[in-house]
């Protein structure tokens, strides 16, 4: 004689649906482009043409002027911001056991992880080296007088 | 007649330092050491043995075949997670005291027995059994390519060295663990069951292969050689493919 069982008996009560999966990809594909966003941001600013010497508020200003290093440094931000918090919030996860703790700080991640990125983007996209009618003290050597 | 000749076997000492845990008794566990005389051919079971039968008979372990099949004798032993049926004294270093304790992140019971009940558990989570509808009259059949797809994964012995060496599952119990994750691997991947998709999605769970940040721990750990970090990320591919 034979036993057959035609389903578990213990039936699954845990499971509710979670991005989990979407967290691990983004951290796979944020990862290895953040590898060249990051190092081809470094090469530039300290290596090539007259290195780290090079570097001031014009040169900063320079740069943020191309449309070219104002998308590449807010993918920057993003996703290394993204790819942090969500980096530290696996950690969380592992050593907050209590559930109120891991909530207060998981929120509080992404409500820092939310303001940087905000502010950055603000910042790159309206980035003005010589707004007008700043007191003429202010303003870098390379703008036009006032 | 010349006399016989008895060659000597070489033996040696060393010192075993145990972690000791007697729940009737002590409030935290301490270590206590033991000197035993070994051989070459012994290993750590039978240097436990040896305090059990000479010098402590209150010492409490598990151990069921003492060959490496049962699985029933994980322990911590200098650090790491080994049988101790499997673990030569020899290839320790013998200079030192080897330092055994039971394996982490599972309850204490008594000196290197733990509880095993939150380990069965994600086991079981994880149907653990062939599901098939068909009715076959005669063996249901399988190519050699097909059977090599998760050979690896059927030699899993339940010993729990690999999810009692994970910090994942030290820290976060909630966590399926590689051992249920190896043994859904070995099912998943036989072309004979026909329930992978039920248990993806088991361990598409908050608390499933996706907290594994394949440190191989586990795969260091296991006694039987397999490559559980590998089925792990084996298992993430499927679920993110959606099918075995």
């Amino acid at each position: 004689m034979s036993v057959t069982i035609e389903v578990p008996n213990r039936p699954r009560t845990r499971k509710q649906a979670n991005w989990e999966k979407y967290g691990w990809l983004f951290m796979r594909v944020s990862g290895p482009l953040l590898i060249v966003l990051i190092f081809t941001h470094l090469v530039v600013n300290l290596v090539l043409g007259d290195g780290i010497k090079a570097i001031d508020f014009a040169f900063v200003a320079g740069k943020w002027a191309d449309p070219f290093w104002q998308v590449w440094d807010l993918a920057m931000l993003w996703l290394a911001l993204i790819h942090g918090t969500n980096g530290m919030r696996t950690i969380v996860n592992d050593y907050a056991g209590q559930v109120k703790v891991r909530r207060a700080l998981t929120t509080t991640l992404w409500a820092v992880c939310a303001l940087l990125i905000l502010l950055g983007t603000l910042v790159i996209f309206t980035f003005d080296p010589c707004p007008a009618g700043a007191s003429a003290e202010l303003l870098a050597s390379f703008c036009p007088a006032q | 007649m010349a006399e016989l000749s008895v060659p000597t076997i070489e033996s040696f000492t060393v010192t075993l330092i145990v972690r000791r845990f007697d729940p009737e008794n002590d409030t935290e566990p301490k270590w206590e050491d033991f000197d035993v005389e070994m051989y070459g051919t012994d290993r750590v079971l039978d240097a436990l043995h040896k305090i059990k039968w000479e010098q402590d008979g209150s010492l409490t372990f598990r151990r069921s075949c003492a060959h490496g099949v049962c699985g029933s004798d994980a322990m911590r032993i200098n650090g790491r997670n080994r049988l101790a049926c499997k673990t030569l004294i020899k290839d320790l270093d013998i200079s030192k005291p080897i330092y055994v304790e039971p394996i982490k992140g599972l309850p204490v019971e008594k000196d290197l027995i733990v509880d095993m009940t939150p380990f069965y558990k994600a086991y079981l989570e994880i149907n653990p059994f062939l599901v098939a509808t068909d009715k076959p009259k005669k063996e249901r059949l399988q190519s050699p390519e097909e059977r090599a797809r998760y050979d690896d994964t059927t030699k899993c012995i339940l010993c729990a060295a690999c999810t009692s060496s994970c910090p994942v599952f030290w820290t976060d119990g909630q966590y399926f663990g590689p051992a249920a994750i190896v043994n859904a691997h070995r099912f998943i991947f036989d072309s004979r069951d026909e329930n992978a998709e039920l248990r993806l999605d088991i361990l598409n769970d908050k608390e499933g292969v996706w907290r594994c940040r394949t440190t191989f721990n586990c795969t260091e750990a296991c006694p039987r050689g397999i490559e559980v970090t590998k089925a792990i990320a084996e298992v993430k591919q499927a679920i993110l493919r959606g099918r075995a």
